[in-house]
C-alpha cells in the first residue's frame, strides 16, 4: 500500500465522531465574518452599516488575484463592520451581521437534488469558482482559483483529491465523502474539465474502509477517476506528502510549487463546495466542522454557516467540559490554541477538538539528548533540533542555509520528541524571521534595480 | 642519542626558516591600520552591545577615527562622558546627546488586568504574539514572559513576580535599545533621562477603542485626551485612541497626572501634585 517515503509518525486516529452522520446546526441570531479567512490580501467590505443582506450575497470582495469573495452566510441586518477578536484575540476587520429569516439570494440552488449536467468552458468553471470565494477548505485556506490557475508552460498530469484526514480527531471530510460521494464524483469531474487532464485520484487513508469502498463503486461510474487507499500515516494530507505518496515525485522546494511535478491537488470539501458553486450557483457560506475530543459528550459533525460562534458549535455538542480545557481550532497535530470562544467558525476551519484535564497541558520540557527521533519523523528531510536551537540562538541567515522555509508546520517533531521540547514554537519562529529576511532581501534587489 | 640531537637541530632549522618566512611575509602583507582606532577602543566601555548601531564597540572606535564628522555617533553606555574624552583625544567636536533610559510603558498588572487563559507553549515573547494575542483581554500589553530580560547585556530589566511586568534598575540601564527592538508589541521605549530618575509617561501602549481597554485593563488609557487639554507645553497627543508625551517637550510639570481618569499616567520620583482644594481638606486630616 501506499505512502510518502520520508518520515512521519502514527498518532492513535481517536476519530471519535466517524459515525455520526452530519446534522445541520441552526442558524445562529448574530454572525461575524471576518474579511482575512483565507492566505493573501484581506477582503474589502462592500456593505456598510444598516445594509440588508440576504444569504449568498457578496459582502466583501477580493483585494487582488491572492485574496477570496466573501458572502453573507445568513440573511438579516449588518449591525457593525469593526475590529473584533479573532479565535487568538486578535483583532481583525469582521462584518456583523444581525440574523433575520433565511432568505437567499436569487439564482442559488439550495435543494439537494443532483445536477450532473454542464457545457461551460475550463475558463467559465474558473470564473465561477472565483466569484463563489472558495478556498482551500483542509485548514490553509488558500485561494482555489489561484492554485486552478496554471501557469503557461506548465501542465497538469494528476488532479489528486485529499481525502486523506491524516489528522488525529477530525472526520468531516470522512462523513462528506459517504454521505456525498455523488456530487463529489460531479465535482471531480468538474476540475478535471477545469484542468483539462484526464486522470484524478482520490487518496483516503486505510482507516476508512466505508469511504474507499463507497467511492470505488461510484467511481466505477466515471471514466479516469480512481480511488487511491494509503497506508495510514501523519501528514500524508499534506500536499507534497499526498503528492509523494501517489506519483512518487517530490515537489522541489520554495518557491517550487505542486504544479512543477505536474499536480493540483484539492482537498474533498474544497471539491464538494466547487460542485455547489459551479452547478447550483451557491458560494460559499457553510462547512462542516467536527467537534470532539475525549471529554466531549456527544462529538459530532455539523454543518455550519461561517460567522457562528464556536461556543454554539461547542454546546451543541454536550457543552465543555468541568475545569481547564484546551479548545483547538483544527485538529491535535496542528490545530490552534483558542484564547476566545465567541470567535466565529471560517471557511479553513476544519475541526474543533477539545483536551481537558491533564491533556490539556504539554509535557515538561526538559533537555536535548540528541536522540534524534525528530530527525527521523520529520516528513521533509530536515533536522529540527537544529533548526529550533539556531532559532534560538537567533542565527537567522544559518537558519535559512539549512532550509528552515521547508518546514511545513507538522508538528511531528514535537509529537516524537520525548524531552517534550516545543521544538514547532521555535521552527515557526524562525520560519517568521527567515521569511521577513528573504523579503527585505529581494525589496532591497528591486530597489537597488 | 645521536638520533636525538639531530632530530633536535632539524626542528630548529626548520623553526628560524619559518620565522624568517612568516617575517617577510608579515612585512609584505601588513595591514595599515589607524593606530588611534585600538586607543579609542580602550576607551570605550567594551560591553559590545551594539547600542551604537555598530556590531561591537571596535565598529563604533573604528567610524569614529575616520569620520570627521562624528556628531551621529554615540555609545549609549559610556554616555557624554566618554564620548566628550574620544573627541578631545581625536581633536573633534564632541557628539551631545541627552542621557536616555528604557521605559515599560505598560501598567497591566495581575491585579489590573486580569488574566483570562493560561499560555502553556515555549517561555518566549517573540513565539507567544506570533501565537495569539495574550493571557489576557489587551493585545497591545506586555506579554511577561520576559523577552526584554534576556536581551539586556547589563541586567538592568528584571521580572516583578508581584505585578508579572518587567522594570528598569535606571542606574544600570544604559539605553542601548536591545530591550526595545526584543519586545515584539512596542510597549519599551527609550525615554529622556530626568534627575534623581524623575519620568512622566503613559504607562499604556493599547490603541484599543475606550470601552475595550476599560474591560481588559484597569490601568489603561481610553484617550479621552483630558492629559493633552491641559498640558501647557503641546507634550501630549492622541493618536488611535491612545495618548502619548513627548519626554523631550515634557517639563515634569505633572498637571496631567491628576487628570487621568484612570491612572494611565505614571509618576516616578516625585510626589502628585497638591488635588484640587475641594479634595485637599478631606484627604490632609485622613493622612495626619
Amino acid at each position: 500500500m501506499k505512502t510518502f517515503p520520508k518520515g512521519g509518525v502514527h498518532p492513535s486516529d481517536n476519530k471519535l465522531s466517524r459515525a455520526s452522520a452530519v446534522e445541520v446546526l441552526p442558524l445562529p441570531e448574530v454572525v461575524n465574518v471576518p474579511l482575512a479567512q483565507h492566505i493573501g490580501a484581506p477582503a474589502v467590505a462592500k456593505v456598510a452599516k444598516g445594509d440588508q443582506v440576504k444569504t449568498g450575497q457578496l459582502i466583501a470582495e477580493a483585494a487582488g488575484f491572492v485574496s477570496a469573495n466573501i458572502h453573507a452566510p445568513v440573511s438579516g441586518t449588518v449591525t457593525a463592520v469593526e475590529m473584533q477578536p479573532n479565535g487568538q484575540g486578535q483583532r481583525q476587520m469582521m462584518i456583523t451581521i444581525r440574523r433575520e429569516g433565511d432568505e437567499w439570494a436569487e439564482g442559488i440552488d439550495t435543494s439537494s437534488t443532483l445536477v450532473r449536467e454542464y457545457a461551460l468552458t475550463p475558463q467559465e468553471i474558473l470564473a465561477k469558482i472565483k466569484a463563489a470565494g472558495i478556498v482551500g477548505m483542509g485548514g490553509a485556506a488558500f485561494p482555489t482559483h489561484v492554485k486552478l490557475t496554471i501557469p503557461a508552460g506548465k501542465k497538469v498530469e494528476y488532479l489528486i483529491i485529499n481525502g486523506v484526514e491524516c489528522e488525529p480527531y477530525l472526520t468531516s471530510d470522512h462523513r462528506s465523502m459517504l454521505e456525498r460521494g455523488e456530487e463529489l464524483m460531479v465535482g471531480i469531474s468538474i476540475l478535471m474539465r477545469a484542468l483539462e487532464v484526464d486522470r484524478a485520484f482520490i487518496g483516503v487513508e486505510n482507516n476508512k474502509q466505508d469511504a474507499i469502498s463507497h467511492l470505488t463503486k461510484l467511481a466505477a461510474g466515471y471514466s479516469g477517476i480512481r480511488v487511491v487507499p494509503l497506508r495510514v500515516r501523519y501528514p500524508q494530507g499534506g500536499e507534497k506528502q499526498l503528492i509523494a505518496a501517489i506519483t512518487g515525485r517530490e515537489v522541489p522546494p520554495p518557491p517550487g510549487l505542486p504544479i512543477d511535478v505536474g499536480a493540483v491537488v484539492c482537498n474533498v470539501s474544497t471539491t464538494l463546495a466547487i460542485y455547489e458553486a459551479v452547478l447550483k450557483n451557491k458560494p460559499l457560506v457553510e462547512r462542516i466542522v467536527t467537534v470532539t475530543g475525549r471529554q466531549i459528550k456527544e462529538p459530532k459533525n455539523l454543518r455550519v454557516h461561517f460567522g457562528t460562534p464556536v461556543s454554539s458549535l461547542l454546546e451543541a455538542a454536550g457543552g465543555l467540559p468541568e475545569g481547564e480545557v484546551k479548545v483547538l481550532n483544527g485538529g491535535p497535530m496542528m490545530g490552534r490554541a483558542m484564547s476566545n470562544l465567541a470567535s466565529p467558525v471560517i471557511k479553513g476551519c476544519s475541526g474543533i477538538t477539545v483536551f481537558a484535564g491533564p491533556s490539556a497541558f504539554r509535557r515538561g520540557e526538559s533537555v536535548c539528548i540528541k536522540c534524534a527521533k525528530c530527525v527521523s519523523a520529520c516528513p521533509m528531510g530536515l533536522e529540527p533540533y537544529l533548526l529550533a536551537k539556531l532559532s534560538r540562538l537567533k542565527l537567522w541567515e544559518r537558519l535559512e542555509s539549512e532550509w528552515v522555509s521547508n518546514c511545513i508546520e507538522c508538528g511531528c517533531c514535537q509529537f516524537t520528541c520525548p524531552a517534550a521540547i516545543p521544538l514547532l514554537d521555535f521552527i515557526r519562529l524562525g520560519k517568521q524571521e527567515v521569511g521577513a529576511l528573504v523579503r527585505a532581501r529581494a525589496a532591497a534587489n528591486a530597489s537597488r534595480k | 642519542m645521536e638520533i636525538l640531537l639531530y632530530t633536535i637541530l632539524t626542528l630548529c632549522i626548520i623553526g628560524v626558516l619559518a620565522a624568517v618566512i612568516l617575517y617577510f611575509v608579515a612585512q609584505k602583507f601588513k595591514v595599515h591600520e589607524d593606530p588611534r582606532v585600538d586607543q579609542v577602543e580602550k576607551m570605550l566601555p567594551g560591553a559590545n552591545c551594539g547600542g551604537c548601531g555598530f556590531a561591537g564597540c571596535r565598529g563604533l572606535a573604528d567610524a569614529l577615527a575616520k569620520r570627521n564628522d562624528i556628531s551621529a555617533l554615540f555609545c549609549p553606555v559610556g554616555g557624554a562622558p566618554v564620548m566628550k574624552s574620544v573627541a578631545d583625544f581625536l581633536g573633534k567636536a564632541a557628539p551631545e546627546k541627552e542621557a536616555q533610559v528604557a521605559t515599560v510603558r505598560c501598567g497591566g498588572s495581575c491585579e489590573k488586568r486580569p488574566r483570562l487563559n493560561d499560555y502553556d507553549g515555549a517561555a518566549s515573547c517573540a513565539i507567544a504574539s506570533s501565537l495569539y494575542g495574550g493571557q489576557t483581554g489587551c493585545t497591545y500589553g506586555c506579554l511577561g514572559l520576559g523577552d526584554c530580560v534576556s536581551a539586556c547585556t547589563f541586567g538592568a530589566i528584571s521580572m516583578n513576580p508581584e505585578t508579572g511586568l518587567p522594570e528598569v534598575d535606571p542606574e544600570k540601564c544604559t539605553a542601548c535599545g536591545a530591550c526595545v527592538k526584543a519586545c515584539p508589541k512596542g510597549v519599551i521605549e527609550l525615554r529622556k533621562k530626568w534627575p534623581k530618575d524623575r519620568a512622566v509617561f503613559v504607562s499604556c501602549v493599547s490603541k484599543d477603542k475606550g470601552a475595550v481597554v476599560m474591560k481588559a485593563c484597569k490601568a489603561g488609557c481610553i484617550g479621552c485626551g483630558k492629559c493633552a487639554k491641559v498640558c501647557a507645553f503641546d507634550a501630549i497627543t492622541i493618536e488611535n485612541n491612545l495618548a502619548f508625551i513627548d519626554s523631550w517637550k515634557c517639563k515634569l510639570c505633572r498637571k496631567c497626572v491628576n487628570e487621568c481618569p484612570t491612572g494611565a499616567i505614571r509618576l516616578v520620583g516625585m510626589e502628585p501634585l497638591a488635588k484640587e482644594p475641594k479634595a485637599t481638606p478631606a484627604q490632609k486630616p485622613a493622612e495626619s
